[in-house]
């Protein structure tokens, strides 16, 4: 899909028209563009730089739906300086976005089969997207799970979706914490923890998996010695990035750029760099 | 209704266990049932049983002194809950309380143990259906320990 500016370099003006407090330290903004009208095309997993003036740009997956309806959502999580900016801003305030930049969610590579949708803490954010698109064509699909994990009850976002989608759109959500006091009546486990508790045909699925590199691999490994095939396992990878074009190498992963040939990459194009300590 | 030798048999920990074990098995096993905020066992309690969750949630709770009780793992539908009846010195590592009506089936982990000992192909069927368990609630812990999802400062 062709991208709204000309210069991929130049940030464009977005306005926030909604600034969303998810969790304690984790944020949406609903932006708007201030010189184009038309809606951004982008597709499920890409992401944009977002730039907060004097202080930086950074990578952010697109967390709303596409196409998109209203705004551009974007979901953050404070980390440091720029994240801390971001969580600064007001209704009205303008950011600066490049984008959408990477690789995308293969949805429609996925028809006819069962899915597997791995989250990690803010890995749920560019998994959103995913899940629209499959709502929107529910019924080219098998078994639907959404399994989820956080660090504890009060890092977990968008929890306020999770029954429509259950009721809805029939898909299996399990959500876990790592750890919680004895009020919370959830499960509590590592997200590895939930694959045999929901219904799905192993040599039907495909995966997509979003979160820390170690969730991510340990994930991968229980979904293969399941019989998930290698090739319909896709997992995002992170990197500090600076051009998100491709130019400046800062993204590199092995002999791929995180910017451009990711951030999504099907396990087997990636396996023998992931987890690798100098990579 | 299934009988208890059935719903075992199914389980998939028995999967393929001998029918002379089996029958062994189900002659130390019952139904029990567990309301909600009920405490299956406590910390350092002997650990002479082990279950097989039919329908429910148990949450295994370390309470570390003078704060609230942390919640370290649940057990739910199809799992076992228990193995330090194999292990010794056969004491609860946490205290385990149901978080929602739980029903589930309980075998006598101490008949068992000296089941284990008479008979070592017994010990070993039983053994390696619990390794792996052990195996990924070790990795499960490690996970946890490295707190993926916090701040990578
Ligand atoms: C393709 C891509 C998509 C992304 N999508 C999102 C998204 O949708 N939402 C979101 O919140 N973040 C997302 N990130 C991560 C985000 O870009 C970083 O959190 C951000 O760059 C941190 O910048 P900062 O200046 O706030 O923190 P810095 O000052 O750069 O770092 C501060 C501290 O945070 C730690 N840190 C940096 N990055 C991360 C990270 N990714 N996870 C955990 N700790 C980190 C650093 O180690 C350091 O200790 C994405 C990254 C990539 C590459
Ligand atoms: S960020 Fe420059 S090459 Fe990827």
């Amino acid at each position: 899909m062709k991208l709204p500016i000309s210069d991929p370099m130049t940030p464009e003006p977005y306005i926030v028209k909604q600034f969303i407090r998810e969790t304690h330290d984790t944020f949406s903004l609903d932006l708007f563009p201030k010189n184009i009208s038309d809606s951004i095309a982008f597709q499920p997993g890409q992401f944009t730089m977002l730039y907060a003036f004097g202080v930086g740009e950074v990578p952010i997956s697109i967390s709303g739906p596409a196409p998109m309806q209203s705004g551009l959502i974007q979901t953050i999580r404070k980390v440091g300086k720029v994240t801390e900016a971001l969580d600064q801003l007001k209704n009205g305030d303008t950011v600066g976005l490049r984008g959408p930049f990477g690789s995308a969610w293969p949805i429609s590579a996925m028809k006819k089969r069962d899915i597997v949708v791995m989250a990690g803490g803010i890995g749920l954010a560019p998994l959103r997207p995913a899940l629209y698109a499959l709502f929107d064509q529910r019924d080219n699909f098998g078994e639907i799970a959404l399994l989820y994990g956080a660090r504890s009850p009060k890092d977990l976002i968008f929890t306020n979706e999770f029954k429509t989608w259950q009721e809805k759109f029939g898909i299996q959500v399990k959500v876990t914490v790592d750890t919680a006091d004895s009020d919370w009546r959830g499960n509590v486990g590592v997200v590895t923890t939930s694959i045999p508790r929901v219904d799905f045909d192993p040599k039907n699925t495909v995966a997509m998996i979003c979160g820390p590199e170690i969730m991510m691999k340990y994930s991968v490994a229980e979904l293969k010695q399941l019989g998930v095939k290698e090739d319909r396992i896709h997992i995002t990878m992170e990197r500090n990035m600076k051009c998100a074009i491709g130019f400046c190498g800062h993204c590199q992963f092995g002999p791929a750029f995180i910017c451009k040939d990711g951030p999504i990459f099907q396990y087997n194009q990636v396996k023998h760099f992931f987890g690798i300590r100098e990579i | 209704m299934k009988s208890l030798e059935s719903i075992l048999a199914n389980h998939p920990f028995f999967e393929n266990l001998e029918s002379k074990y089996m029958a062994l098995v189900t002659g130390c096993a019952s139904n029990v049932r567990f309301e909600a905020g009920q405490f299956i066992h406590r910390q350092n309690d002997e650990a002479n049983s082990f279950y097989l969750i039919r329908q429910g949630k148990v949450a295994l709770e370390v309470c570390p002194p003078g704060k609230k009780p942390v919640t370290v793992q649940t057990v739910t539908d199809g799992e076992i809950l228990g193995w330090a009846w194999l292990v010794p010195p056969y004491l609860c590592q946490f205290d385990a309380q149901a978080v929602e009506l739980t029903r589930a089936i309980v075998l006598d982990g101490k008949c068992l143990r000296t089941k284990c000992g008479e008979d070592h192909t017994l010990g070993y069927e039983l053994l390696s259906r619990l390794l792996p368990i052990i195996g990924k609630s070790m990795e499960a812990t490690r996970m946890q320990l490295l707190d993926v999802y916090g701040n990578n400062d």
